[in-house]
């Protein structure tokens, strides 16, 4: 009996060791936060809790934008894997000069602000764009032939822009790690290629594809951006109803069902997630890259590789190349048919930066505005992993414990929150010494964690799984202490995946613009903020400003992704 | 690099970043422990100050001003309303008229009739008790590219009313009453001029001459408007906007490449209010704060600031602005009363008949 309930403390004390921060820190800045709001707003009913729900639920139009919210989050999932599964199997099987470039390149779009984003859809797209242009001027036509504005194809083009990184990112890395031999000796059995890549590879990358397909669609699910400004006044999902119920009508109840309906599906899809993953996830033998890849070398894989860099550069590229244009042209050009003597590259927009025009109080020069951003990415990096790491352990080594179980799909809930109702629910709770935080700059990167946790869970989760446990236990036997084993065994598996789960902290925080803006200090603005800053003003200057800025993110985004991938923290190279 | 010492310099690097984060973490909080002097102003996303003007009040009133920007004004608002019983600040600043009955039903504001009200026409003082005084307005009128209509050699449509004529087909861009706040001034512009229900056959007007509906004003602005490279020569904006192509040109010119039309009835004038929020424990510095704002001095720095211009007749105006500004007399009025009660069912309308 004793030695039952030895065993059983065994398991049960780690576990909750590893839980305590994970636990701690969700429930001070996100449950009590949310829950706070939640309550207020029912409170606010005079006719009784279920008044907003049956409201909701009689509503034609809320149907019509529960059903929208669905469809179009299905449609783009599939979309940004139907082109991220092919670029993750090209990044994960070949060598090629530019391939780390490439690779940083398409993560850039995932810190980019949607009005940024929109200007760079405009340039490209626009009625007066660059592709409209040139095919009025192929086909000598009256009228532009690509109808951009206000379209689903807005919204789609948009969510594949933002996310298909993720898929790129979490499968490309995960199939990287494995051992081609297992297809081959499938061929060499006589499958055909089609039916190994069914039969074998798949039911092995099953995990990390569901795992990256999940937070695909969650993000596009609760896409706020994107279809308020790309997609225009006829579409609406749930997220932009929520903002709209709060802010335009200040409907607080109807804005919480709404938020409580966003959260259920939330929380349906990761059920799902976590079902169809349970019966995949299977230990295998990880290899190390130099192991995996190899050089392009026949024509058709040049062709496969070419056709699909295009693919790539054109989707994921090329508006990032379209705003920088931008930023290096003078933003006078053509306003006002003037007859402008300025063609051509400028820097000029660069120079506004550093100069306070307008003596403002709260003018802050690029370079400050980088810092801050750097700083905030910073804590929020070290934040995410610092909770994420324990969480996604506990989650893996004790996966058939009940607590885990249950706790599984709530980790995802963060992802599913409104910005509008975390934001409000952070001044209602975070109100009283010690937690008196409403108006410190720490909700910024805590914000941030908050959205980058679940990235962090998901990216890590599926590499833990994949250790075969007799790794660990045949350390153990032979009398390293858990930190060794985690030392020696789990860190060199997965130095790969907790360096993109790092990045993918990096990026949410860089680019965060949502909860930024309702919780920042005015003294330090990110670098996101200021260029909403400036593109919300008129006046050419300004808008050439926001450009250039744009581009600075970009290359801060870029040299941080960078400077990260280097760090290699034992690489499954090394072993 | 060995694993060991690659770990030891990413703690290293991450400890001093987090360090170098925590102190400027506490600057603010050095802020914060003088709580006495210390006020705490609440405004929109837009606000902005010389920094020598505010230095100014600072040491005159020895007082450390600290600002907490809250989102647009709709956000600021049901901010400070949600905190009512612990208030984020001392003052708000930017409450507007459409958003103004929201507030004063709510009872957030204490009253302060400040001595810079005999400087102010009384038609911007819309609390007649005083929890909220005018310190700005701005007109959101139609702007139009000077260089679209002389190029085609096409007449300027001179109000509202012309902007339904065929020949203005495809011309205009306007924002979505219920997510901008220019677009909201506009539908509000036609109900104060056509009259509930008359704004919904004007709008039905507008639709069959393709009015071009967006989200935001930066998109109808920035990628649309044909100045920019869009497509449509009508855009929705503000009164203002003309005056800062000039400002801010790339190009040193003296010329607007825009203008507005602002005949009677075809603008709507947006105010924005201060006020002293409700438990303040510096009431006198709140007081001596409003009536700095509504000085001539903070009122003439304004426009240049915000975009929006002084209430206070003493404030004089940059040469800029009388050059290229034209203020409509007699801008359409819809009462801030009506605008709380039926702005719902006003966006709703609108919404059913123009995007549906």
């Amino acid at each position: 009996m004793l030695q039952i309930w030895n065993s059983y403390l065994r398991r049960i004390v780690p576990l909750g060791l590893l839980w305590l921060l994970p636990l701690t820190f969700l429930f001070i800045f996100y449950f009590y936060p949310l829950s706070s709001i939640l309550k207020l707003s029912f409170e606010r009913q005079s006719s009784g809790i279920l008044t907003p729900f049956l409201e909701a639920l009689n509503s034609p139009s809320i149907r019509q934008v529960f059903w929208f919210t669905i469809w179009q989050a299905a449609l783009s999932t599939l979309l940004c894997l139907a082109i991220g599964l092919p670029g993750a199997y090209l990044f994960a099987r070949f060598n090629f000069r530019g391939k780390s470039i490439l690779q940083a390149l398409t993560v850039i779009p995932f810190v980019l602000p949607t009005v940024v984003v929109a200007a760079a859809f405009y340039a490209l797209l626009g009625p007066t764009g660059f592709v409209n242009n040139a095919l009025v001027q192929i086909f000598s036509l009256e009228a532009p032939p690509i109808q951009f504005t206000n379209t689903i194809y807005a919204i789609l083009l948009a969510h594949i822009f933002y996310n298909t990184t993720i898929i790129l990112r979490m499968v490309g890395d995960f199939w990287s790690h494995i051992d081609p031999r297992l297809d081959q000796a499938a061929r060499t059995l006589g499958a055909t290629p089609i039916t190994a890549f069914f039969k074998v590879t798949l039911p092995i990358l099953g995990q990390a594809i569901t795992a990256a397909a999940l937070l695909v669609f969650i993000f596009n699910f609760t896409s706020f951006g994107v279809i308020l400004i790309l997609g225009g006044p006829k579409f609406a999902n749930l997220e932009v109803e929520i903002y709209n119920q709060t802010i335009s009508f200040f409907n607080l109840p109807l804005a919480a069902v709404l938020s409580i309906l966003q959260l259920t599906s939330t929380l349906v899809m990761t059920v799902i997630y976590t079902h169809l993953n349970r019966s995949m996830s299977q230990p295998i033998q990880l290899r190390a890259r130099s192991f995996t890849q190899k050089r392009i070398t026949t024509w058709r894989q040049r062709l496969f590789a070419g056709i699909l860099i295009l693919f790539l550069f054109s989707l994921l590229i090329s508006p990032l190349l379209a705003l920088s244009i931008k930023s290096f042209t003078n933003p006078g050009l053509g306003r006002g048919e003037r007859t402008s003597r300025s063609v051509g590259f400028t820097l000029d927009n660069y120079r506004q930066l550093s100069i306070n025009r307008r003596e403002s109080f709260f003018f802050v020069p690029p370079l400050i505005a980088v810092r801050n951003s750097l700083v905030y990415a910073s804590i929020a990096v070290i934040l995410t992993l610092a909770i994420g790491m324990p969480a996604s352990w506990a989650l893996t080594r004790y996966s058939d414990s009940f607590f885990n179980r249950l706790l599984d799909p709530v980790l995802m809930l963060p992802l599913g929150t409104s910005a509008v109702t975390m934001g409000l629910g952070f001044i209602v709770a975070l109100n009283l010494p010690p937690l008196n935080l409403r108006a410190s700059p720490i909700l910024i990167p805590l914000a941030h964690t908050l959205v980058a946790f679940p990235f962090v869970v998901r990216s890590l989760t599926p590499s833990l799984r994949s250790i075969n446990p007799r790794l660990r236990q045949a350390a153990g036997i032979l009398g390293a202490s858990p930190f060794q084993v985690f030392h020696a065994v789990d860190l060199p598996l997965v130095g790969r995946a907790i360096i993109i789960a790092g990045t993918f902290a990096f990026t949410i925080s860089l680019g965060e613009f949502g909860a930024t803006a309702l919780i920042a200090r005015p003294e330090y603005p990110t670098i996101p903020l200021m260029i909403y800053r400036f593109i919300s003003q008129p006046g050419a200057t300004n808008y050439g400003q926001a450009m250039a800025l744009s581009t600075i993110l970009m290359a801060v985004a870029a040299a941080g992704i960078i400077i990260i991938e280097r760090l290699r923290i034992a690489q499954i190279g090394e072993f | 690099m060995k694993i060991t010492s690659s770990i030891q310099l990413i703690v290293i690097v991450l400890s001093a970043l987090t360090l170098s984060a925590c102190e400027s973490e506490s600057n603010i909080y050095t802020n914060q422990g003088d709580e006495a002097r210390t006020l705490t102003v609440m405004t929109h996303d837009s606000f902005s100050i010389s920094e020598q003007l505010l230095e100014k009040f600072q040491t005159d009133h020895g007082v450390e001003v600290r600002f907490l920007k809250s989102g647009d004004a709709g956000t600021t608002i049901n901010k400070a309303i949600l905190t009512k019983d612990n208030p984020l600040a001392d003052v708000l600043y930017g409450v507007d008229n459409t958003f103004l009955s929201r507030a004063l039903q709510k009872d957030i504001f204490e009253s302060y009739p400040s001595p810079w009200l005999s400087a102010i026409d009384d038609n911007f003082e819309l609390d007649s008790k005083y929890r909220v005084l005018p310190v700005d307005y701005g007109d959101v009128c139609i702007n139009y590219d000077r260089g679209y209509f002389q190029k085609h050699t096409l007449p300027v449509p001179q109000s509202l009313d012309d902007l339904l004529d065929p020949g203005f087909s495809d011309m205009l861009v306007v924002e979505n009453p219920a997510t901008s706040s220019p677009g909201l001034a506009f539908l509000l512009t036609t109900i104060g001029r056509y009259g509930d229900p008359g704004y919904l056959n004007y709008w039905q007007g507008l639709v069959n001459n393709h009015v071009l509906v967006v989200n935001d004003w930066e998109v109808a602005y920035n990628q649309e408007f044909s100045i920019s490279g869009g497509q449509r020569p009508l855009a929705v904006s503000y009164s203002s906007s003309p005056a800062f192509e000039v400002i801010y040109s790339a190009t040193p010119d003296s010329e607007p490449p825009t203008a507005a039309i602002v005949g009677d009835g075809d603008c709507f004038r947006q105010i924005e209010f201060v006020g002293i929020l409700k438990g303040t424990q510096n009431r006198a510095l709140a007081e001596q704060w409003i009536d700095f704002m509504l000085s001539p001095e903070f009122q003439e720095d304004i426009p240049l600031q915000m975009f929006v211009f002084p209430v206070n007749e003493q404030a004089v105006l940059d040469q800029v602005f009388t050059e290229h500004l034209a203020i409509p007399e007699h801008p359409a009025i819809v009462s801030s009363e009506d605008i709380a009660e039926f702005r719902e069912e006003w966006i709703n309308q609108w919404t059913q008949l123009v995007l549906r």
